[in-house]
């Protein structure tokens, strides 16, 4: 009996800085528009986010606002930064208040070094729509050299990130990538699937936010950036549906160059496959992943305290 | 996407009648082999579309966009011709210089912004405006409806007065623009303002014949194409026909709805008789953006020259409502969009011919109007040649 494995994910910054407007987008199915409603939040918003199955995100999102930063840093610390699995601090890139920022953010990592030793850091640099486009690849290369040093010990991984782009979920992807216990195994099995049924490209997508949790690629493809322009496209596609109140199920895409097959793959997860040679018919390549589906599904229920003890032992 | 556009102050050669009597091709007039697209068509646009293409210049619809500074025609353009995101446009600076832009080589509408700072100067010799008006079907005028449109109303007034004497036959559309920002009413109450002063201003200047259509448009939503889609079909003479043609295709496909839409810019310039409902046409819209998107990352071979939208370009999406939607190629620049039932798209066969036939009968729809173009300026252009020439001798017809 697999019991759900649960991640404690936190998400920190300063007030105003965009966590929630991305948790909302990301998770709850929000357009970019949509987050204008949205209020400060007060202490601490707790979601619990039902990832592939059986992955279930603790998401902490922390209002940033001064009063609360300091309380969780006195009286919530223990409770706050205790087994956390990954931090996620948000920059505002537009902030005036720099020095304040590095501060909250070195007393979490002082905090996270206390309790949570093992945690993966993530920073994003948010709001990179303010910035004009020719200025934003040097302002984050700044910032992220700044923050990597300010960070040592502790590694982070740093992205720029917007609500009104594709680098939102870049960045998401590549946190949940880590989430993911069996990871390996998906990306072999992935690996075989796509050889069989000579495919160019195979990308596998959590179902409901859409964020890429393997892929497969047999040949440099033109655009680095595609596998989040994916996410964006087609979660914006899924949003508009839902506007008719219909939600799209697959989508088969060609041109004289190739074919692409967005289908539901397992319970969790959605999957695209790239055909470079368009004479393959359609329903060659339907059939071969509806019979890769039930392989795909055992390996989804093979997960569980296996697993997790695993990741525990290393 | 790159669009081809000039640069701004390229002359481009006008293909009508009041080309200059040079005697250009003079022992040529009465050959018709000799009437390549070259001389058709303005400069160089139609070098990329080649002489096969049935859908020169000439055939394309033509619009003029016009408006104050600020009034949003820069992003006008941007949002739909050049799938620009509107975010984007707040970073685009202020045109500074009498400026014109064409759109012609990827859509199916030929179409220039008219953009001035300032005053327009109707007496300035270097824009032959009368050149202009005469050639344009649609003139539309934007104005901000956020701004006081107290200048807008008497510049849109001197602009139609103008143009309607030289070109009575013109389109006037004036887009309420920027009604983002307002409630319903509040933009009914708009509307209603705006339409009232300009209608008085005509009637004050005894010129109650012009006729004005107003729209309410913003580039936040689908009201901009939504609006673009009205103008351009009021410009397409084979518009019953089209329409005819895709009620036929409907009928013998089982298909429910099916709108043909100019890729680029998402208007769509004609669709069947049953009614159009907004979402629909949004849903279509959405559905263009995702198959454009997808084929660009994955559809686009080599560096600069590919096109990701192709001969073989289609999509199927099917919706859980046990819908489906299908996107066919029918020429360089429209697309064929339907929504149909899941049982109906079993019979895919079926409807793949049926949608062979309907796409041979566009192609010789747009055919036939290029060949009465042709020839009626081949026949302008031999009466010109009769004529006298400079020095007073009659030409012999050769």
């Amino acid at each position: 009996m697999s019991t759900a494995m649960k991640k404690k994910v936190l998400l920190m910054g300063k007030s105003g800085s965009g966590k929630t407007s991305m948790r909302s987008i990301i998770f709850a199915n929000y357009i970019a528009r949509d987050t204008r409603r949205l209020g400060a939040t007060i202490d601490v918003e707790h979601s619990h986010v039902r990832f592939l199955g059986n992955l279930v995100l603790n998401l902490w999102d922390c209002g940033g606002q001064d009063t609360f930063m300091e309380n969780y840093f006195t009286s919530q610390r223990d409770n706050i930064f205790r087994n956390v699995e990954v931090l996620i601090y948000v920059f505002d890139v537009e902030s005036r208040e720099l020095e304040k920022d590095m501060h909250y953010y070195q007393s979490c990592l002082e905090a996270i070094l206390q309790n949570s030793p093992d945690a993966k850091v993530f920073c994003l640099v948010h709001k990179m729509d303010l910035v004009q486009e020719d200025q934003r690849d040097l302002i984050f290369k700044e910032r992220e050299d700044d923050l990597k040093r300010l960070s040592r010990p502790l590694e982070c991984t740093c992205f720029r990130t917007s609500i009104w782009d594709e680098t939102l979920y870049k960045a998401w992807s590549s946190i949940v990538y880590q989430l993911i216990p069996n990871v390996q195994q998906l990306e072999t099995n992935l690996r075989n699937f796509a050889q069989i049924i000579e495919a160019d490209e195979v990308l596998l997508f959590e179902r409901a936010t859409f964020l890429v949790i393997s892929h497969y690629q047999c040949k440099e493809q033109r655009d680095a950036h595609r596998f989040e322009k994916i996410s964006n496209i087609i979660k914006q596609f899924k949003l508009s549906c839902s506007k008719l109140a219909a939600s799209f199920q697959s989508m088969e895409v060609r041109n004289s160059n190739f074919a692409a097959f967005i289908d539901v793959f397992t319970s969790n997860t959605y999957v695209m496959v790239i055909m470079s040679d368009p004479s393959i018919p359609s329903a060659a390549t339907l059939i071969n992943i509806r019979n890769a589906r039930k392989h795909f599904e055992k390996l989804e229920r093979v997960d569980g305290p296996k697993h997790s003890l695993h990741m525990r032992m290393r | 996407m790159s669009q081809g556009n000039k640069k701004c102050g390229e002359e481009e050669v006008e293909e009508d009648e009041t080309l200059a009597m040079t005697g250009d091709d003079d022992d040529d007039d009465d050959d018709l082999d000799t009437f390549t697209d070259g001389d058709l068509d303005s400069g160089c646009e139609d070098g990329v579309l080649g002489c096969r293409d049935p859908f020169s210049s000439e055939v394309k619809p033509r619009i003029l966009l016009m408006g104050l500074r600020r009034s949003g025609k820069s992003s006008i353009q941007k949002v739909v011709f050049h799938k620009m995101s509107p975010n984007e446009t707040l970073f685009l600076e202020s045109t500074n210089k009498i400026c014109r832009e064409d759109v012609s080589n990827s859509s199916f509408v030929h179409f220039q912004i008219w953009d001035f700072p300032g005053q327009i100067d109707f007496f300035d010799p270097t824009f032959d405006y009368e050149m202009i008006f005469r050639g344009t079907g649609a003139l539309i005028f934007v104005i901000d409806s956020q701004d006081d449109y107290v200048e807008a109303l008497s510049r849109l007034h001197l602009t139609v007065t103008r143009a309607y004497k030289v070109n009575p036959d013109i389109n006037f559309e004036v887009f309420i623009h920027k009604v983002d920002g307002l409630s319903d009413d509040h933009k009914i109450e708009k509307q209603r303002d705006i339409q009232k002063r300009a209608n008085d201003d005509l009637v004050d200047a005894a010129l109650e014949r012009i006729h004005l259509s107003f729209y309410l448009t913003s580039i936040y939503d689908h009201s901009i194409f939504e609006a673009f889609s009205k103008v351009v079909q009021k410009l397409i003479p084979e518009l019953p026909t089209l329409e005819n043609l895709l009620n036929i295709f409907i009928t013998n496909s089982a298909i429910e709805k099916a709108f043909l839409f100019d890729v680029v810019s998402k208007i769509y310039i004609a669709t069947d008789s049953s009614p159009v409902d907004m979402q629909t046409y949004e849903l279509c819209c959405d559905m263009i953006d995702v198959v454009i998107d997808i084929s660009c990352i994955y559809g686009v071979m080599g560096n600069e020259g590919g096109i990701p939208y192709d001969k073989e370009s289609m999509a199927i999406i099917r919706l859980n409502s046990t819908s489906v939607m299908y996107l066919k190629e029918v020429t360089k620049f429209l697309a064929l969009v339907c929504f149909l039932r899941e049982e109906s798209f079993e019979r895919k066969g079926l409807i793949d011919y049926n949608f062979h036939c309907f796409r041979k009968a566009i192609q010789e729809v747009f055919e036939v109007r290029l060949k009465v173009l042709r020839s009626r300026k081949l026949l302008s252009h031999r009466r010109r040649s009769r004529q006298a020439t400079p020095n007073g001798t009659p030409r012999v017809p050769s």
